[in-house]
């Protein structure tokens, strides 16, 4: 196991500039994650049109591992409507979770994700913005805690 | 480097078979102490000899093996006392660890006092076992937890308590050693302000007892907790000492076996102190590895292993201090053996995650003490704190690998 494998460059990159950075004003949804273990937190802002995902900003403060994905999460969910989030959030968490899943290709940058697996402690940092964003769109409004 | 402490570090490391276990392949360096600190021989004998020679219920039975795993248990209760220096050992109450210590304390001392109104005092620096329990206990009779500050170095200042005391505060609950920035707090200073406005104080000792010579009636204090897992014993083992005049009033907290004299549905009367708090069958195995550890720090001296921490902490706080981007918190005048800091663009837990795979353990989070981190305003920090047998090549270690995250992240 190489420490590359979970800092990548990509994630370093996106952690550095964290694309889709800051706030969607109403009548975007925004909904708080927080990670009790390491006090990351962050707020996810969707902009639904009939269910279509418009828009997508974050803010909030943690490890590279979790604004790495949420950033690289903002760019690849735009023009998903929910059935397509879900079906790649349950990608995402089969990479982030399960030793043998296979990487599929389709997911591009967020392959990256894929080191995490090694790391159990991190998985909860990655997977934090796709489970607040999930309540987002649920409309659920309440907030997403990892604990 | 030649400075060396005033034991055989060579010898010690030897006794802790942890230390000699490679981690992702390379040495450990173990700077987590203050989270738990590891376990010599003695220690880990101590209980399996227990196990092997003198297991069976305490206080109960007239078999050979009962009376034995008593004298054990009652024997570790005796060296807890001398350890503490508590005049008699009615005051020491074994529980599961510092946390449950003070739970009994809220629950069984504060909470039958508290009216709406009354006041628990304590500081921003605290362990969350320091703070939860009583916001438990005010919820549930209207009073309210008042806090002292501190300043932008991690300390408290004895003339705060003065002034927040009031006529409402029944209890002043105090860290004598901060978990999250080291800061070793004027205790016995705060002590005697508290008494002057006739106000008991509890002390949680859990960071204090692995480093400094506690003096229970020195320092005057009223509740003294600590944990066994801290001090290089086992987990799950912990004491509460209370001042007897204290303790004697307090109504049970638990009810069970052990902590009764007579049971029937007319009424049950309960037993003598220290039993009355210890319903159920202890962890004794836990308690005579407790004693075994008193045995090995003292062995050593609490003095030896604090003048030899004070060189880490120089040695730490010099090279770490070096580093571009670092920042310190918690910068009292007295501290102890432990750093707690941030770095520029890298968060704590991906420092946590680099340091681990060059085999250096540290903790990194709010490590349960919330508001006193909060005051910092940093979400987190990285903490490496220190033990007896760390070495200044584990200090250069700890360095370099803080340096190598660094460079990884630019």
């Amino acid at each position: 196991m190489d420490l590359k494998d979970l800092y990548r460059d990509v994630i370093l990159d996106h952690n550095k500039r964290p694309r889709n950075f800051g706030v969607l004003a109403a009548p975007a949804i925004a909904a708080q994650g927080h990670n009790p273990l390491c006090g990351d937190q962050l707020t996810i802002y969707v902009d639904l049109d009939h269910g279509t995902i418009k828009e997508v900003r974050f803010e909030g403060s943690g490890c590279a591992i979790s604004v790495a994905s949420a950033s690289m999460m903002t760019e690849a969910v735009k023009g998903l409507d929910a059935a397509a989030f879900a079906a790649l959030h349950a990608q995402i968490h089969a990479v982030l979770t399960q030793h043998d899943a296979e990487v599929p290709a389709t997911l591009g940058k967020l392959a990256a994700l894929g080191g995490v697996r090694e790391y159990p402690a991190r998985v909860k940092c990655a997977s934090l913005s796709w489970r607040t964003l999930e309540a987002a769109i649920a409309g659920a409004g309440t907030a997403v805690t990892t604990e | 480097m030649s400075i060396a402490p005033l034991y055989d570090l060579t010898a010690i490391r030897a006794d802790f078979p942890i230390l000699s276990r490679p981690i992702r392949g390379r040495p450990l360096v173990y700077l987590d102490n203050g989270a738990s600190a590891q376990r010599p021989h003695a220690v880990i004998n101590a209980e399996r000899r227990y196990a092997e020679e003198s297991h069976a219920n305490v206080h109960r039975g007239v078999h050979t093996l009962s009376q034995r795993a008593t004298d054990a248990f009652e024997g570790a209760r005796e060296r807890v006392r001398r350890f503490l220096n508590a005049r008699s050992t009615r005051e020491i109450i074994f529980t599961r660890g510092t946390t449950e210590s003070i739970n009994l304390v809220a629950q069984s001392y504060a909470r039958p006092h508290l009216q709406p109104g009354d006041e628990i005092l304590v500081t921003r620096l605290e362990h969350h076992a320091n703070i939860v329990p009583w916001q438990l206990v005010c919820e549930a009779t209207g009073a309210r937890v008042v806090v002292v500050p501190i300043n932008d170095r991690g300390e408290v200042d004895p003339e705060d308590v003065r002034r927040l005391l009031s006529p409402r505060t029944r209890l002043l609950g105090i860290a004598h050693v901060s978990n999250a920035l080291g800061t070793i707090l004027p205790v016995a200073e705060m002590i005697a302000i508290a008494h002057a406005a006739g106000v008991p104080v509890l002390v949680d000792g859990a960071q204090a007892v692995p480093h400094l010579t506690i003096d229970v009636q020195a320092l005057d204090a009223d509740f003294y907790a600590f944990s066994g897992h801290k001090l290089y014993g086992p987990d799950g083992i912990g004491v509460l000492y209370g001042r007897e005049s204290l303790l004697a009033a307090m109504p049970p907290w638990q009810g069970g076996g052990d902590m009764i004299l007579h049971v029937s549905f007319e009424g049950t009367t309960y037993n003598e102190l220290p039993y009355k708090f210890e319903a159920g069958t202890p962890h004794m195995s836990g308690a005579v590895g407790l004693a075994a550890a008193i045995d090995y720090v003292e062995a050593i001296g609490l003095s030896k292993i604090s003048a030899w921490e004070a060189i880490l902490l120089t040695h730490a706080t010099e090279r770490l201090s070096r580093i571009e981007g670092l920042r310190f918190i918690g910068t009292a005048h007295h501290k102890a053996g432990l750093v707690s800091f941030v770095v520029d663009g890298i968060h704590p837990h991906d420092l946590g995650t680099i340091l681990d795979e060059r085999g250096v353990a540290i903790r990194t989070g709010h490590h349960c003490a919330m508001p006193a981190i909060a005051t910092f305003k940093v979400p987190a920090t990285a903490r490496a704190s220190f033990g007896l047998y760390n070495t200044l090549d584990e200090i250069d270690a700890l360095a370099d690998a803080v340096v190598y995250a660094r460079d990884l992240f630019r």
